[in-house]
């Protein structure tokens, strides 16, 4: 999946000589954390809640002195600015958050700002990934570390004309020998499938039949 | 003279069959039916036949698209690759000749509970063949059809103008009815049901608390896989005591799915009996205190058709008629009518075994996590 098919690109934005007072206001009324400053389209900064709250002489009153608060943004934003590109597949652009510890990314394209990425977004996107929005049984599956295995699972998925949403695939902890494999299924009814899995050899870690009494 | 209650049923509910090897088993009404009546607790004056719903009625929750190909689909005029686009002809709801009507006596079975006790007839309404609690506006889902519970509320505020407490106790999360009155303050659902973490349908998390006007009455006690008794009942009780007094009702519908028993086959929760016991005595309470003893009842989930349900849904209807819970042995006549029939042994004892199965070795960090998604999930409530 790319950037540009999750990205925000309603960017709310404003000029490196607007306020402080200007940024702090748009925060507020929009519940955002992160404006970029753009002149004729392009990027020029990036102006955070972080850098407003550090801009502010006392981290007990929320008041700014009147004359602070006029200060332009360009004396505040950030420049040094990592930026994305709406071709970057999903998985490098959530790399970039995790290293370099960052909590939005702007979007560029022919040096124009097209598009904004949040944690929120990526975090959305990972539980679209797992399917875990859409009425689905779980399934984890516990099969040798070897080529070919995915296939031979999802084959009695198949035959079962059963519709899986997402599949994830961990490491096993205790060995390198296996690994799990984690399904979810659109079905209420996952039972005929667990029993064909188990048939064909397959460990189904996940769920258990209880049987009866001790 | 006013009945105490009033017990829906018609052997044409027993036409909502989706194969011989499908887990959805009517068959579990009779088996309910049968157990009943050797205690001599179901009198002839006392069963009342249900209508079937008009599709003017079935429109109230669903769409006319949707009722015109679950139409076609029971006279085999639908393709498996357009029915899944609705839910039907899937391996969970597969296609049946007439899947229509079957449905639509579902629905009408509740509605009948409905007029029941609006109507004045009866204090108390058992509809065991509801509780079809997935079905959505369009769509097939979970085994569920048509959505008798989402239909019978609208039928409530709209014939009765009444405020409407829904309680889900099926292991299974209540969606299509919580999706369908996600934005409305009038109609509060309430469901505890097993994590979604891994359980079908996936949804019902403590944040689902409704939209605009209707934020605050959609409740979620999603409790964990191999939840006991004890901290089931207590998730329930303190929930739902809080949610009535909040909520007010008018009326209250319990859909009482009786699959969060240790021996569902399609559930991972660690109940017995004794949580069958409590269910209904709290909701009655709460009916008598809060909505006049406006009760209707009606079934839902519950795949051990032959050990599980039929004694579930006996409970019900025992609390219904204020008979104290039985004790000791089921009637001979029952078990030796069908301990034959059944794959199973049959448990013959009201009271499950004490040792039904093995501790469960995490028990206090289950309870834990459950005590603590309680308090998330009142949140609403108690920082008013």
């Amino acid at each position: 999946m790319l950037v540009q098919d999750i990205m925000k690109t309603d960017v709310i934005t404003l000029n490196s000589t607007d306020t402080i007072a200007d940024a702090v206001q748009l925060m507020k009324e929009k519940r955002i954390r992160h404006i970029p400053i753009v002149e004729d389209g392009q990027l020029k900064g990036l102006v955070t809640d972080r850098d407003v709250k550090e801009a502010s002489p006392s981290s007990i009153s929320e008041r700014l002195e009147p004359a602070l608060y006029e200060t332009p943004l360009d004396k505040i934003m950030k420049t040094d600015l990592l930026i994305g590109h709406p071709r970057d597949f999903v998985e490098e652009a959530a790399l970039m958050f995790y290293t370099y510890e960052i909590g939005c990314l702007p979007i560029v394209s022919n040096y124009q700002l097209v598009g904004i990425l949040t944690k929120t977004d990526l975090l959305y996107n990972y539980i679209e990934l797992t399917g875990a929005n859409q009425p689905s049984s779980h399934l984890q599956i516990r099969v040798p570390n070897k080529p070919g295995i995915l296939y031979e699972v999802s084959k009695v998925f198949h035959d079962h004309n059963s519709n899986v949403l997402s599949v994830l695939v961990y490491p096993y902890q205790d060995s390198e020998e296996y690994k799990i494999l984690a399904f979810r299924v659109k079905r209420m009814n996952p039972l005929p499938i667990i029993d064909d899995l188990k048939a064909q050899g397959f460990e189904v870690l996940w769920p258990g039949q209880p049987e009866m009494g001790v | 003279m006013k009945k105490q209650a009033s017990f829906i049923f018609s052997p044409d509910q027993l036409n909502y069959e989706f194969s011989d090897t499908h887990p959805f088993n009517q068959k579990r009404i009779i088996l309910t039916m049968d157990l009943l009546n050797e205690l001599h607790t179901i009198d002839p004056d006392e069963i009342v036949t249900p209508r079937t719903a008009t599709d003017e009625e079935l429109l109230l929750a669903h769409d006319a698209k949707y009722i015109e190909i679950v139409k076609k689909a029971s006279k085999g005029e639908v393709s498996e690759n357009i029915g899944s686009i609705y839910g039907i002809g899937t391996e969970d709801t597969p296609f049946f000749t007439g899947m229509h009507d079957a449905s639509a006596l579902l629905v009408g079975g509740t509605l009948t509970a409905i007029d029941e006790v609006m109507e004045g007839r009866s204090r108390y309404a058992l509809n065991l063949g509801g509780g079809l609690h997935h079905g959505f506006q369009g769509k097939a889902s979970g085994f569920c059809i048509y959505n008798d519970s989402s239909v019978a509320i609208k039928y409530l505020q709209k014939k009765y103008g009444a405020r409407v407490l829904y309680v889900d106790t099926d292991a299974h999360h209540g969606d299509g009815v919580q999706w369908t009155f996600y934005d409305d303050p009038d109609v509060c659902t309430f469901s505890i049901h097993e994590t979604g973490r891994y359980l079908f349908p996936g949804t019902g998390n403590v944040t689902e608390r409704g939209n605009g006007k209707g934020y605050g009455t959609s409740f979620n006690f999603p409790i964990d896989a191999f939840t006991e008794d004890e901290s089931f009942l207590h998730i329930y009780r303190t929930a739902l005591r809080e949610v009535a007094e909040y909520f007010k009702p008018d009326v209250i519908l319990t859909q009482n799915g009786a699959d969060a028993h240790y021996l569902d086959p399609l559930t991972h929760l660690y109940s017995t009996m004794k949580i069958y016991e409590e269910i209904p005595k709290l909701a009655k309470e709460i009916a008598d205190e809060y909505c006049d003893g406006k009760w209707i009842a009606i079934g839902g989930g519950g795949y051990d058709i032959w050990r599980v349900v039929p004694r579930a849904w006996s409970l019900l209807w025992l609390t219904m008629k204020s008979i104290p819970v039985p004790t000791g042995r089921l009637p001979q006549a029952w078990l030796d009518k069908y301990q034959p029939e059944s794959p199973v042994t049959l448990i013959e004892t009201w009271q499950d075994p004490a040792d039904l199965y093995e501790p469960v070795p995490r028990k206090s960090d289950i309870n834990e996590k459950n005590e603590q998604m309680l308090t998330r999930a009142l949140h609403v409530i108690r920082k008013g």
